[in-house]
């Protein structure tokens, strides 16, 4: 069996509460691969006695979920009330203009992935945007595209989609 | 001390004072450093770092905590030290170099940086440093939910009970019936802090009127209103408050399971949570035969992906299902059949997180806190155009004017209060003439907001009404579940005519047909998502009728606002 299929196996086999669900079992292959290959719609439907439907249906609905490779990197930039209401409109225009994006998505290298957020929990901090799931608040745009470019001329982060990756 | 195990309640509460003793008595200064996610955002930990390599370098011996959210948001990264005896003694906006010097001086040589202090707890008169009770954001307060928030490391068990903590579920099942419970609960006149206010005991005894033996007991962190923070706050800072509730609830209603539902990706509450559950079954405080009575509730934590919607009760019972959060007909109600078909309660976080405070000091004194009908506390996120932000837990019946002025110290670079966005993204706006109310769930009602969770988000004299209230329908729009057809179809219109608007492209017809979406959204949505969608429309135009006549007639952004780039990301549920 695949290194992959293998990993995915031991994801879903392997969850710590009780309640174990088609939900549930795709959260686990996020937090260890950082994202739901197709092998792991087959597999969460075999384990959880559903159908790939409606594992899909599940997969397609939460938009944390991400269907290719995760990139090596990935920024978070929070466009909630608050942080909408503190400046988060010039602070977005000024990192997609420095990773060269339209909007949000993956930078054609795979490096980068920027994705806006409804709230990333730390109002009071507006605006508030999250590097590799570390939080940053109280950024003008400048510090922001700072921020990213900087973690892009740092090379790969290790830990941005391991099991443990997910913290902020 | 060695523990038996099971312990009993007097063994954990001796263990428990033997390890805070060490804290507060040993010889050795405490320094607790907030590390809750306002804390992380502010840069909490390069300075946890530069503490860490600060003590090896002066080779000072010191215990170092993370601690939760003191509610001080503003002045993060918060840093404090404590030396036994002494004043506990507040850093605020720390540094990686301020956080050396407070290391090299206070935590060396045991005299405090005051030159650098915010203000102290337990200080004398002549010392120098400002009581930090006396601080405006702090002065107003009763802290019940929050009173260990910011105060213990919430991964240690034994500081919650060493404060008291699990005093009343000992006292519930050692000399109170469940009914006796439930009615503390009910003499308290505790509301759900969740957004309905809905009485919690009649909620309760729905529950413990069912006689079937699986019930299910809640408790609902999904919390996605941008602008509040505070459930999950409670839950990274004092998530045993929570825990004791939970399993208080059980008691009172007879329920045998129970879930605390966080949403995948906010890390520290899960983790909190996660720790505090397998603590308290360790040491018998939840799982079988709790503190060796007969008994029993079985605790887990679940998550959610991300959807707004989840946080509607019966989206929610979906979510923990595993399905795509949807919200379901109704009736049957959750109490008859919720979760996987069985009777079912739920409660917003910090609804549960006063009941061991009620419970242990009874309905009675909590009712005795507040105004009228709505009792006890207020547990309020001040975010936006302020000059103090944070989490502060205030009395029922305060003003929002002193809320705004007083508590939150009023707003920043000398510009005048606009609005105040209260509620979440479904509540609405209120004009700042309005700041006269009183915070009380029937005055804000009336006046056409909502208390909703507690978020209170601040505008100033910049913000353009109308470009905000876009924003909040964008919202709106991308956390539709795509169920309901009006709601789904619905708000991706209104924001169509709202963006319409804002390109100063708008038609006086455009307020005749919002108002007219948002009538068939309100009457053909099976949540409360599409049912108070129109709000944040609704009450800008009641305030602000003539911003969005300046748009539509004028063609002019009084503020200019509408110039400025501007998205709204779509959702992928349309």
């Amino acid at each position: 069996m695949d290194g992959l299929r293998q990993r995915i196996i031991e994801a879903v086999h392997h969850q710590p509460q009780p309640t174990v669900t088609v939900l549930s079992s795709l959260l686990a292959v996020e937090d260890e691969l950082g994202y739901i290959p197709k092998e792991a719609v087959e597999e969460v439907a075999t384990f959880t006695r559903s159908t790939i439907n409606d594992v899909w249906a599940v997969a397609s609905f939460y938009p944390n979920f991400r269907f290719l490779p995760p990139c090596e990197h990935r920024v978070e930039l929070c466009w909630g009330p608050t942080c909408h209401l503190k400046g988060a409109m010039p602070l977005i225009q000024a990192v997609l203009q420095a990773v060269g994006l339209p909007e949000e998505g993956d930078t054609p290298d795979g490096r980068l992935s920027l994705r806006y957020n409804t709230c990333l929990g730390a109002c009071a901090q507006a605006p508030v945007i999250s590097v590799d799931h570390h939080l940053m608040g109280r950024l003008s745009p400048q510090a922001a595209q700072d921020a990213v470019t900087q973690v892009l001329r740092s090379g790969a982060n290790g830990t941005s989609h391991s099991r443990s990756g997910h913290g902020h | 001390m060695a523990i038996n195990h099971p312990p009993t309640f007097p063994e954990l509460q001796a263990e428990a004072q033997r390890r805070w003793q060490g804290l507060t008595g040993g010889g050795r200064p405490w320094i607790r450093v907030g590390a809750a996610l306002c804390g992380k955002a502010a840069g909490a930990d390069a300075v946890l770092e530069a503490i860490d390599a600060a003590l090896k370098q002066h080779g000072v011996d010191a215990q170092v905590s993370k601690v939760g959210c003191l509610g001080l948001c503003y002045a993060e990264p918060l840093v404090d030290v404590q030396w036994p005896g002494g004043p506990r003694v507040f850093y605020g906006n720390v540094t990686p170099q301020m956080a050396g010097e407070i290391v090299a001086t206070h935590a060396a040589s045991g005299t405090p940086a005051t030159h650098l202090a915010l203000g102290a707890l337990g200080g004398r008169d002549d010392d120098g440093l400002p009581d930090l009770n006396r601080l405006p954001m702090r002065a107003r307060e009763v802290r019940i939910a929050l009173r260990n928030a910011g105060n213990i490391d919430p991964g240690d068990i034994y500081h919650y009970i060493a404060n008291g903590g699990y005093g009343a579920l000992h006292k519930a099942l050692t000399q109170m019936t469940p009914e006796q419970t439930l009615e503390e609960v009910n003499a308290s006149g505790l509301r759900g802090r969740g957004g309905a206010a809905f009485p919690t005991a009649s909620k309760w005894k729905f529950l413990a009127g069912s006689k079937a033996p699986v019930k299910y007991i809640l408790c609902n962190c999904e919390e996605g209103d941008p602008g509040a923070f505070n459930d999950k706050a409670i839950l990274e800072s004092d998530p045993h408050t929570v825990v004791e509730g939970m399993v208080l609830a059980g008691y009172a209603t007879g329920a045998s399971n129970g879930y605390i539902f966080i949403r995948h990706g906010h890390e520290g509450p899960i983790r909190r949570a996660q720790d505090a559950v397998r603590q308290a079954q360790e040491l018998g405080l939840a799982g079988t035969n709790i503190l060796g009575s007969k008994y029993s509730f079985q605790l887990e934590v679940a998550l959610t992906g991300d959807s707004y919607v989840a946080g509607e009760e019966t989206a929610l019972m979906d979510a923990i299902e595993g399905k795509r959060s949807m919200p379901r007909f109704r009736p049957p109600f959750p109490a008859q059949v919720g979760l996987f078909g069985k009777p079912t309660n739920i409660n917003n976080v910090k609804t549960l997180a006063y009941v061991p405070e009620i419970v242990a000091k009874g309905g009675q004194w909590f009712a005795g806190i507040g105004h009228e009908k709505s009792t006890g506390t207020a547990i309020l996120c001040l975010t936006g155009a302020l000059q103090w932000t944070g989490m502060v837990e205030v009395p029922m019946g305060i003003t929002l004017k002193d809320v705004v002025y007083e508590v939150a110290g009023g707003i920043p670079n000398g510009k005048k209060l606009k609005l105040l966005q209260t509620g979440g993204p479904l509540g609405g706006v209120l004009s700042a003439d309005k700041v006269d109310l009183l915070l009380d769930f029937e005055v804000l009602r009336a006046a056409g907001a909502i208390m909703g969770s507690g978020g209170i988000i601040a505008a100033d004299e910049d913000a353009c009404v109308v470009d905000l209230t876009r924003a909040l329908i964008a919202f709106c729009q991308y956390e539709s579940c795509g169920k309901c057809f009006p709601c789904r179809m619905g708000m991706g219109h209104l924001l169509e005519v709202l963006e319409r608007i804002c390109r100063l492209e708008g038609s006086p017809e455009d307020l005749a047909l919002m108002r007219s979406i948002g009538e068939n959204m309100q009457a053909g949505s099976l949540c409360g998502h599409g049912q108070l969608g129109f709000n944040p429309v609704s009450s800008a135009l009641k305030f602000f009728g003539p911003e969005f006549d300046a748009h539509i007639k004028d063609h002019c952004c009084p503020t200019g606002r509408c110039q400025e780039p501007r998205f709204s990301p779509r959702s992928s549920r349309r």
